[in-house]
């Protein structure tokens, strides 16, 4: 049986494409796929109008490239247009900041985001955060897929951001080891609807596979087929056994 | 070809300049130093006593090549490879004649090693860490310099590409005088940003498969667009420069309109510009030097510390080969393309310690859905971030951490004597070179 059609987007992956994070759209399309949606995967490159999605994924990038990517989707404005019609967003590090109210460019300078997320980011003062993180979703984080309790999420941060909620968003997750939003609150990431962003990369997806059903979940509007995840639970196994041996 | 001239100190009898007592003394900590860590068994002791000879004399680079020709490789992709057939291009090798980091020890004290460990060596060919390269420039006041390649590699520990392009090109604007000349690859606009301000420069269409690190104009911002003539900024004049010389298929094909066969012992189109490169910076060093000498002198080439070398297990050829980073992997699939059965098993191994970036984050950068039909096996520490990747590729694939017993699972699904390939990053491939 087909389902579907879904379409999943890149964003700009010119501009937000570093640290593997492509990776987040392959896993959703795969998950997909593997239980008999009509999917595909659009790769939407800066220079052209951002096409049409039920589930948009942001990547981490540099900063001169982190700031062309939000003043194009703030003039091209379908991302804001498409969540406001219901579409999924989940971003990671620079695409994670880009989704809140402000972030800094190189020069430490506050820059516009599309305000997706009630996030404010500034350049942290000590050394960038980098290193293996392991975080806790709670009672105040999105519920899981299959109402079932959130597994730990596992992921790689590299990072000079510090990002602090404001009271339109929610915490995705308490850190256990690692730094996450790195404002002092113990909080990584953030959620608002059916806006995501984290600052792990890993990619964070293939890592926690719960997180993408969730946003799969989101996107089709119902509840998902188990799938077999023995080579992601092996990783996970291993991930946080290396985090907790680390701390 | 144009002929840069005089090539600086290279042509000329050699200068005799004299080494100052402190640097004397610091050479000769650096041999004990490595005699010592050599005897203990910690090492091949280069990095050891290079960095105590550093200690010793902060100068030492400077006054150990002054008076010799220098010669620096640099790039994220290829520099050992470079390195060694530069050296056999220059007729070094196997004597004293050519002082070189064979090792790989490509920071200052691989280089005080290499200095130190050939002293009448009255050539010096440098391979150089991308973030050393401005310094190099300056301590070594080189006649030529070779540049690859620029793209994304161990993002956790090293400065982003841009930035790095930024401070190769600030090192060339600051040279006074002519500066090195400067053999640059103009398919990599990357490096034809960070090499635009050299004075002398041979733009060379070496080719470049990866081009996911150069979309955004690094001059305006604009949109680089590539297409079969090259490349070009859509905002801006940055383009790809006029080239000496351009690679097409298995040929160097010269402005003057004589082409040269990139015949080599290595396999592999990187390898082919790589042995490009080479022959034009030989030129620019020793102008009347036969291209044609210079190239038949890198076909001897036939593994470089162990790369591209074929061993013999349980009557099956495997084939070693080392890449680093998303560009390395997709050019060895092109290798694997070219020179392998398209089902020929492969071995595929990962760490993630400190030399390798300690984030593998990059696997999911590499195109593995070019390994589909291949029987694989996924092995080395960061093994089963390895095998998530295939999964997400459908790569049919097998797990065994330890590389030994993953080339022998390859094995049971080769045919009796047949060759299969072991890829490993750089602490993977080293491992595995010291068990087989
Ligand atoms: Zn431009």
């Amino acid at each position: 049986m087909t389902r579907g059609p879904l379409r999943i987007v890149v964003v700009h992956p010119d501009l937000l494409g570093t640290y593997g994070d492509g990776g987040n759209g392959l896993v959703l399309l795969r998950r997909a796929t593997w239980r008999g949606y009509d999917a595909t995967l659009v790769q939407a490159p800066s220079h052209e109008p951002l096409p049409p999605g039920d589930l948009y994924c942001l990547g981490g990038g540099e900063d001169g490239p982190q700031v062309r990517s939000a003043t194009e989707l703030i003039e091209d404005g379908r991302l804001v247009r498409a969540v406001e019609d219901g579409a999924v967003v989940f971003g990671v590090c620079a695409g994670f900041q880009l989704l809140g109210t402000t972030f800094p460019d190189a020069r430490d300078q506050p820059r516009a985001g599309l305000g997706l997320l009630d996030l404010v980011t500034r350049k942290g003062p000590g050394p960038r955060a980098v290193g293996e993180l392991t975080a806790l979703i709670g009672a105040d984080g999105p519920p899981s897929a299959d109402g079932a309790p959130w597994p730990k999420l596992t992921g790689f941060e590299n990072h000079g951001g510090v990002s602090t909620l404001g009271p339109g968003s929610r915490p995705l997750a308490r850190v256990e080891t690692g730094v996450g939003n790195g404002d002092g609150s113990g909080i990584e990431g953030a959620w608002s609807g059916r806006v995501v962003g984290t600052y792990l990369h890993g990619p964070v997806l293939a890592r926690n596979p719960a997180l993408a059903d969730l946003l799969l979940s989101w996107a089709v509007g119902e509840s998902l087929d188990p799938l077999d995840d023995h080579d992601e639970e092996a990783l996970r196994a291993e991930r946080l056994a290396a985090a907790r041996s680390a701390s | 070809m144009p002929s840069i001239g005089d090539p600086g100190r290279s042509g000329a009898s050699p200068v005799v300049t004299p080494i100052p007592m402190r640097t004397r003394v610091a050479a000769l900590a650096v041999h004990g130093v490595n005699v010592l860590s050599r005897v203990s068994g910690r090492g091949s002791g280069t990095v050891a006593g290079g960095r105590v000879g550093l200690a010793l004399d902060p100068a030492i680079i400077r006054n150990l090549t002054a008076g010799k020709t220098v010669a620096l490789v640099s790039g994220t992709n290829g520099k050992t490879t470079t390195s060694r057939l530069l050296v056999a291009a220059l007729g070094g090798g196997h004597d004293h004649s050519v002082a070189w980091n064979d090792t790989g020890a490509n920071m200052p004290a691989g280089h005080v090693a290499a200095l130190v460990h050939r002293p009448r060596a009255r050539i010096a060919v440098l391979e150089v860490d991308e973030s050393y390269l401005d310094h190099l420039l300056e301590v070594t006041r080189p006649e030529v310099v070779i540049l690859l390649n620029l793209s994304r590699d161990q993002l956790d520990r090293v400065a982003e590409v841009r930035l790095l392009a930024e401070r190769w090109r600030k090192a060339f604007e600051g040279q006074d005088g002519d500066g090195p000349v400067v053999v640059a690859n103009a398919d990599d606009p990357m490096v034809v940003w960070a090499a635009g301000p050299a004075r002398r420069i041979w733009w060379v269409g070496a080719g470049q498969v990866w081009r996911e690190d150069a979309v955004g104009c690094p001059a305006c911002g604009g949109r680089i667009a590539f297409s079969a003539d090259g490349w070009a900024c859509d905002h801006c004049p940055f383009a790809r420069p006029v080239c000496h010389g351009e690679v097409l298929d298995r040929e160097l094909v010269l402005s003057d309109g004589s082409r040269h066969a990139l015949t080599l012992g290595l396999p592999g189109a990187f390898n082919r510009s790589n042995a490009a490169l080479v022959a034009v910076a030989t030129e620019a060093l020793y102008p009347g030097r036969s291209f044609d000498d210079a190239l038949s002198a890198m076909a001897a080439v036939t593994n470089v510390a162990g790369r591209f070398a074929v061993v013999v297990r349980h009557g099956h050829p495997v084939r070693k080969l080392l890449a680093k980073n998303p560009a390395g992997w997709t050019a060895i699939f092109d290798l694997l393309d070219e020179v392998g059965q398209p089902d020929e098993p492969v071995v595929l191994s990962i760490n993630a310690r400190a030399a390798d970036g300690t984030d593998p984050s990059w696997l999911w950068d590499v195109p593995f859905e070019r390994l589909q039909g291949r029987s694989v096996v996924a092995a080395g520490d960061r093994c089963l971030d390895l095998a998530v990747r295939l999964r997400y590729a459908e790569v049919d694939h097998q797990v065994a951490r330890d590389p030994l017993e993953a080339l022998d699972l390859a094995m049971a699904t080769a045919p009796p004597g047949g060759a299969l390939t072991f890829l490993g990053n750089y602490t993977a491939f080293s491992d595995l070179g010291s068990r087989l």
